[in-house]
């Protein structure tokens, strides 16, 4: 047979695009639901991590801790409305992509940790070299840092990478969001290494990592402020 | 079985694994080579999976050798190398989930590893399935082998784990009262080129020596 | 404009293919002996660039992304394979225009033009901007339109084609000190980059 005649090549090319496009159209669907249940699961991982609860072996331990911290994923605008109460958990703040949060779309993770209420709000921004991201939980005053957990798309590794590690997100547990009773702004930030001067609300930066550290910075205060209509409702 | 293992099929696979190696003797494939190494565990999955995308890619195209057209020849190689490498992305996303995020868009560049094209054209295409898959194999576990290497060195200075399990003791480091700290330089991509470089190097003088 | 600007200088000098991401060394380091092969590779594979990345674009948000064509439906999985042949038919493509127009330049890039298909720089481009229309966008990588595409293009041909000239001297093998040199190139671009977000947010 001639492989090199026109008709030849064509109706080769044909059945191949044919085959290859059902056999991954097949793989795709049936590896579909799996894959999105890692997304899922990843991101109820970091809520856990930010609630301090990490180290959860296993996808079941995970799901379990979720279901029984997390009480509500909410959605409120900027003046601290409930858009959705999110009774639901996973369908409404959950579903909210970190790119699509703006003033009338923020998502609240309503969480209860032991007896007490604790509520995780979710904070983007810009590092040294790409984006990051985390979230911050708060006791149920909304004036005290439970903990908090933060990831990044490329810094430095060994510097601003260490943003990422357990031990610098430790440093915010306890501290202070705002710096007067007044309330009125959010006063958390990151400053430089070895500059704080006020420990209630200041925690101390990165070694080596300025940028880094300024991007965190701006990520975690401008971060809460978008929530600070809530805020003041909570402690109105 | 004999012929399953002649010697010149035991030569198509060992070849590449030391004489003929992809990276340390053609230097082909480094770019991922470089990008994915900073911790062993990316590298040992980054390894794994083009070696069974090298070996099946090879198979496939040593079946259709003979019903190719050869002016579409590059495309279908390619096609059938994309389909697999999809393949092992999706896989991967499913069951690997955390490595697939590590290795990004590593995996998709799979495509372009020039050993993979380098095998198909060179060998697939004038050789029978069985040999074409241990060519294949041991094509990727040359590739792989030294992937490993640079991700075991990267990890073990850079981090002081291995697999993400503590190798050197916490308490050897400065902060903890010890003499020890972690070689930041070694996280940094550059560093990747200096070991293969060092790999390259030693590979060579010791073959040399043996020609000799 | 600026979000433009910051993104060409940024995938020039940041997040340039060879030195940040080691894409493309294979071909890079054989042609890189000699500046005029050099540079001539490096037009092509821009070239190349400048047209698949765009048409990879529009595939990708037009044709394979969610609810595109039938609605709940996410072709994604085929973008691999759609990438790469978008990519092979254009390499076909400036093969025969270089073949037609500079038969001195085909003979002296041999075999490494057709190799320009699996130049992993190109499919790099493509899925690196595959990645990046999902992101934030108020960072500087964020590609959300055929004009952000054409400049992330253009930006990451021209960081491919100026990284043979550092070295040209130097033995033709790409050493680790032109690392260290583009990088220390790469932190104050990275400032620029950070201060012209700022002015653009205000």
């Amino acid at each position: 047979m001639n492989t090199n005649s026109n008709t030849y090549t064509i109706a080769y090319a044909s059945i191949m695009v044919v085959v290859v496009a059902f056999l991954l159209a097949f793989v795709s669907s049936a590896l579909k639901p799996t894959q999105d249940k890692n997304v899922e699961l990843d991101k109820k991982k970091q809520i856990l991590a930010a609630l301090n609860i990490r180290d959860l072996a296993g996808t079941e331990a995970v799901e379990q801790k979720y279901d029984e911290v997390v009480n509500a994923d909410m959605i409120i605008n900027a003046k601290g409305d409930t858009l959705n109460a999110g009774a639901d958990k996973d369908q409404a703040g959950f579903r909210v992509e970190t790119k699509d949060i703006s003033a009338e779309s923020l998502p609240l993770y309503v969480c209860k940790v032991g007896d007490d209420v604790k509520y995780v709000v979710p904070v983007s921004g810009r590092g040294l070299w790409g984006g990051l991201w985390g979230y911050v939980a708060l006791d149920a005053d909304c004036k005290t840092v439970f903990g908090a957990y933060f990831s990044h798309e490329s810094e430095t590794a060994g510097l601003g990478a260490l943003l990422a590690e357990q031990k610098f997100q430790d440093l915010f547990k306890g501290k202070q969001v705002f710096a007067d009773s007044a309330a009125a702004s959010v006063a958390l930030t990151i400053v430089k290494k070895g500059q704080v001067k006020h420990p209630e609300y200041e925690v101390d930066g990165l070694t080596g990592a300025t940028l880094t550290t300024n991007g965190a910075a701006a990520m975690v205060n401008e971060g809460l402020q978008n929530y600070i209509g809530f805020f003041q409702t909570v402690n109105k | 079985m004999s012929k399953l293992f002649s010697k010149e099929n035991q030569e198509v696979f060992t070849g590449p694994l030391n004489l003929n190696n992809p990276v340390a003797v053609q230097v082909l494939g480094i770019c991922s080579a470089l990008a994915v190494t900073s911790q062993l565990e990316p590298s040992i999955v980054m390894g794994l999976s083009v070696t069974v995308i090298t070996a099946f890619a090879n198979v496939i195209i040593s079946l259709l050798r003979k019903t190719i057209p050869n002016r579409i020849r590059i495309i279908v190689q390619l096609v059938v190398v994309a389909t697999l490498v999809t393949l092992v992305s999706q896989i991967l996303k499913a069951f690997a989930y955390d490595v697939s995020v590590q290795l990004s868009v590593y995996v998709g560049l799979i495509i372009t590893n020039c050993i993979l094209m380098g095998r198909l054209e060179a060998f697939a295409m004038q050789n029978g399935p069985w040999a074409s898959f241990l060519d294949g194999i041991g094509s990727g576990l040359g590739y792989a082998w030294i992937l490993v290497a640079v991700g075991f060195v990267r990890e073990l200075l850079g981090a002081g784990t291995l697999l993400g399990f503590r190798i050197i003791p916490e308490s050897f480091y400065v902060e903890n009262g010890g003499c020890y700290v972690n070689n930041g330089m070694m996280t940094m991509p550059a560093m990747a080129l200096i070991i293969v470089g060092c790999i390259i190097w030693a590979h060579r003088a010791y073959n040399d020596r043996k020609a000799k | 404009m600026e979000q433009m600007l910051s993104l060409f200088v940024r995938s020039i000098f940041v997040d340039n293919m060879i030195f940040a991401f080691f894409l493309g060394m294979c071909s890079y380091l054989a042609v890189s002996k000699n500046v005029k092969t050099a540079l001539g590779l490096g037009i092509a594979v821009t070239f190349v660039l400048l047209i698949t990345v765009p048409v990879d674009y529009l595939l990708q948000t037009k044709v394979l992304g969610p609810d595109c064509i039938i609605e709940g439906v996410d072709l994604s999985f085929l973008s691999f394979i759609l990438f790469i042949a978008v990519i092979a038919g254009m390499v076909q493509l400036v093969e025969m225009i270089v073949e037609r127009f500079s038969p001195s330049l085909y003979a002296a890039l041999g075999i490494f033009l057709p190799l320009i298909a699996v130049n992993c720089a190109i499919m790099g481009a493509s899925l690196f901007m595959q990645q990046r229309i999902g992101m934030d966008p108020n960072s500087s990588q964020y590609i959300g339109g055929v004009g952000d595409a054409i400049v992330y293009a253009l930006g990451s041909g021209v960081g491919w084609l100026t990284c043979p000239s550092p070295c040209k001297d130097s033995a033709s093998r790409l050493s680790p000190w032109d690392l260290w040199l583009w990088h220390s190139c790469a932190s104050p671009a990275s400032a620029f980059n950070l201060k012209s977000r700022k002015t653009s947010a205000q």
